[in-house]
């Protein structure tokens, strides 16, 4: 595959502040790559030095094989779709789509010709004289889009573009996002800390935690296979078994299988726990089930279903089993 | 309806706390046409003061020096005032409490400590009081009003904009071209606007610094009250109550309507 | 790109030049001696700071404060019913309410305390109306007292106390009104345990306005007051202009400032205390 972006030994500090110790991160060409971690773990930095709009302190970043480390933002053949869209109150859609082509003094046919096909791609043409003040959060969102796609960059860069926008219609761009992206076949570097799009979206998720990069693999490996504890947790739900200090196993909670205590005749393997249903609480497509487990201090979870024969009620006595190759081994 | 008794009652209390304000300004422009030289009683609707302003050489002078001194003053604190704003905005200053301090000292201590000080300095370097001075000690005043309100603006404007254009390939010139002057012009012109009321309207500082052949109009108003009443007072005064008020209705006006941006013109 | 540092570079030298060497001469000044004649001549003494002790120099001074601080109370009393009206009335008519109350604000001092001579003087409008009414049988004395002063005060400076509080009761939270009146509150009530409290800032801040304006006033005692009602701005005034004592002059006005600058700093301080004092942009820098 294509190489498009390399990141070879980022560093970034803020005065004193080491936000980025030590990076190295490769991004092929035609990705949708995600970058998901909590607030202030250095993702929204690590984009906009893509962007240029940070410096590293240390290391190199290259574009198309080309070190770009030192080039101002206006240099690079990337473009960039920002949190609060950042579209410019005095030019209308057109105008602002505009803006780009014009910097880089595109001719004039072309400019149109371009701008007719993005408005085109993002239903956006019967706005095209609108002032950005005049628009709903999605137009706004999609001209912000727009205004970046119609450059034709190398990278796209999305930091949390969907963030401001309420559920529904967040569901409803996401899906329209990866289409657009399969579409072009454009590369997508896409910032955001919510766990539900990074997975639906992504070809690839980057798990960040403190400026490290904790797991990079694709979606379905992040969620079965966290390499870590802060994966396991940042990502879906999941009970954890401390073996000893260095060894904890997490399992998810619909991998987490609850029998009655005194069980007769069972096929699947013995529990390892036994403890107390502590509650039952009902979200919709499953039940969460709270136990407390024997001896400890540690409540697990585990999901039932509508269809379940055996409905669990508080106060029960139960016994915690899972099959092997649900459990996984993480770093603490 | 004890609620509706209580803000009746302040409803009524501001009106006449209004009228307060207002009535001696709208009786001394009822004055101003009254036929009478010396006394209160109406005798007659004329417009001879206003005609004899128009005659009277010394206001005609003291008109011209006051625009000449507000435009010179406007044009140059403008200028000096907006490069500042944009750069204190933009970077940060290792002596920036100095800075602040020359800032906001000037607006905070009491105008007539600022008319003397310049008195001083003046007359300690020898300069011959005059327009020149005028000008001088108008610039200094409006220059810290014009650097704030520029500020202000700035601001208010998103960081992400001048980034966007960066990133849309806008050279540091063309950002500052597109993006950053035409955002900020808003604040540009009410801050010359400011600083052009201000000097017109200054009266404590020019005071000290004035020489004998640079009169402005609020030194001439005041030189006349001091002689005495008289009903070319009232003609001058109301010419310039006016004038104020139109300027500020201007300000108004082309200040961005923030309300008008939500109607739709489809 | 660090050259756009240097745009700062000549208003800032302006300010030196114009605002910062002359209040350091004014300094040097109030600290130099003088000759029968007037002139400065430099030789350190405190003597005219010690002038201040002389008795007509502190009733002028007790009688500045005195009316400063009873135009601020005035003002208040006015101003702020005034700007609670302005945020009470429909959202269109608050931005031309305010206006109504900032024009006087534009128009010069000058003119405004000249247009309560016209009406308060011997042969003023209420004077006029009076003898005509046959209610007196000879003009009152209502110019050129202390009365006026204050009342030309009030007039001048009005402005300045609404314009902060109405910021400061626009700027409230009306869910704190919904909370309190949800909580049992009357809406007196809510207004004296919520909305007058947390606009207090901004009634402190119209206050120092007041107050410091009016100390440094010298233009409505000068065209409205007596004889007798000379305060520390015209005391200043007469240093430069009549008795050529510039010495004594700068040392008044170098503790006038310094009075200013230190009620605005208590002022700050009281603010930042409210607000918690924490300020996230200077912990990055």
């Amino acid at each position: 595959m294509k190489e498009m972006v390399r990141l070879q030994g980022i560093t970034k500090k803020f005065g004193n502040n080491l936000i980025i110790p030590h990076i190295d991160l490769t991004i092929a060409d035609g990705e949708f790559i995600t970058l998901l971690g909590p607030s202030g773990c250095g993702k929204t930095t690590l984009l906009r030095m893509i962007a240029g709009l940070e410096e590293p302190t240390s290391g190199q970043i290259f574009l198309d094989n080309e070190d770009v480390t030192t080039f101002a933002p206006y240099k690079r053949d990337v473009n960039m779709v920002f949190q609060n869209y950042a579209l410019f109150p005095h030019m209308n859609v057109e105008e602002n789509i505009r803006f780009g082509l014009l910097m880089k003094k595109v001719p004039k046919e072309k400019q149109n010709e371009r701008i007719d096909q993005v408005l085109y791609l993002t239903q956006l043409e019967d706005f095209r004289a609108r002032r950005p003040q005049q628009l709903s959060g999605g137009q706004q969102q999609r001209v912000a889009i727009a205004r970046a796609l119609v450059n034709n960059p190398k990278v796209l860069l999305l930091d949390e573009p969907l963030g401001a926008l309420d559920y529904q219609l967040r569901k409803n761009l996401q899906l329209e996002l990866k289409n657009l992206q399969r579409g072009l076949g454009l590369t997508f570097v896409y910032v955001t800390h919510d766990q539900e799009e990074a997975l639906t979206m992504s070809d690839r998720i980057v798990v960040m935690n403190a400026g490290r990069i904790e797991q990079d693999s694709t979606p379905d490996n992040i969620y079965h296979n966290p390499s870590s504890r802060f994966v396991a947790q940042f990502i879906g739900e999941s009970n954890f078994f401390d073996l000893d200090k260095e060894n904890i196993l997490a399992i998810r909670p619909e991998k987490l299988n609850i029998c009655e205590e005194e069980e007769e005749n069972f096929v699947h393997p013995l529990p390892e726990y036994y403890g107390t249903v502590v509650d039952v609480v009902f979200y919709g497509t499953i039940d969460k089930v709270f136990v407390r487990l024997d001896n400890s201090n540690q409540t697990v979870v585990a999901y039932q279903y509508f269809d379940d024969v055996k409905r669990w009620c508080p106060d029960e006595r139960v016994g915690i089993w899972w099959y092997p190759q649900d459990a996984v081994g993480v770093k603490p | 309806m004890k609620k509706n008794w209580r803000s009746s009652a302040l409803f009524a209390y501001s009106l006449a706390i209004l009228a307060f304000l207002y009535l001696p300004l709208l009786i001394l422009t009822l004055y101003s046409f009254n036929d009478s030289r010396i006394n209160a009683v109406w005798t007659g609707f004329t417009f001879k003061w206003y005609i004899a302003l128009l005659h009277n050489q010394r206001v005609l002078e003291a008109l011209t020096n006051s625009l000449m001194i507000a435009a010179v003053s406007t044009f140059v604190s403008t200028i000096l005032g907006t490069m500042a704003a944009l750069a204190l905005n933009r970077y940060t200053y290792k002596y920036k409490a100095v800075i602040n301090g020359l800032l906001y000292l000037p607006i905070l201590i009491p105008e007539i400590v600022m008319g003397l000080s310049l008195l001083v300095l003046f007359s300690q370097t020898s300069v011959p009081l005059g327009k020149v001075t005028l000008i001088l000690a108008h610039i200094t005043f409006c220059l810290s009003f014009v650097i704030i309100t520029v500020n202000a603006r700035l601001e208010g404007m998103h960081k992400d904009l001048e980034q966007a254009a960066s990133d849309l390939y806008a050279t540091p010139w063309q950002t500052f071209r597109y993006i950053t002057f035409p955002l900020a012009l808003p604040g540009i012109v009410a801050g010359a606007l400011i600083a052009f009321t201000l000097s017109i309207d200054d009266f404590v500082i020019s005071f000290f610094v004035a020489g004998p052949n640079s009169t402005t109009l609020p030194l001439y108003v005041y030189a006349m009250v001091k002689r005495g009443i008289s009903p070319e007072i009232n003609a001058l005064s109301t010419v310039l109550m006016f004038a104020t008020i139109s300027l500020i209705i201007i300000a108004q006006v082309l200040q961005p309507q923030h309300t008008s941006s939500k109607k739709e013109k489809e | 790109m660090r050259k756009g540092k240097l745009l700062v570079a000549p208003a800032i030298s302006w300010l030196i030049f114009f605002f910062g060497v002359p209040m350091l001469i004014v300094i040097a000044v109030s600290f130099a001696a003088r000759t029968p004649y007037g002139q400065v001549i430099f030789n350190f003494t405190f003597a005219n700071y010690q002038r201040f002790l002389e008795p007509l120099y502190i009733r002028i001074f007790v009688d500045t404060v005195f009316t400063a601080l009873v135009t601020t109370l005035i003002t208040f009393c006015m101003g702020y019913p005034l700007a609670y009206s302005i945020s009470k009335l429909p959202h269109k008519w608050q931005q031309p309410g305010l206006i109504l109350v900032m024009i006087p604000f534009w128009i010069n001092f000058l003119i405004r305390s000249y247009a309560w001579v016209v009406i308060l003087r011997s042969q003023g409008l209420i004077n006029t109306l009076l003898l005509k009414l046959g209610w007196i049988t000879q003009p009152l004395p209502l110019l050129y007292n202390d009365y006026a002063v204050m009342l030309g005060m009030v007039y001048a400076l009005l402005p300045f106390m609404v314009l902060p509080i109405y910021v400061s009761i626009e700027q409230l939270d009306h869910r704190l009104l919904e909370a309190a009146s949800d909580l049992g509150a009357k809406p007196f009530t809510a207004f004296r345990k919520v909305t007058f409290p947390l606009t207090l800032p901004g009634v402190a801040a119209g206050s120092i306005l007041v107050f410091i304006s009016s100390l440094g006033m010298f233009v409505v005692p000068d065209v409205m007051g007596g004889a007798k009602s000379a305060l520390i701005g015209n005391l200043i005034q007469n240093q430069f202009l009549s008795a050529r004592d510039w010495p004594f002059g700068s040392s008044l006005s170098i503790v006038l400032a310094v009075l200013a600058l230190v009620l605005i700093v208590l002022y700050y301080k009281a603010i930042q205390k409210q607000e918690g004092g924490t300020n996230n942009e200077e912990k990055l820098a």
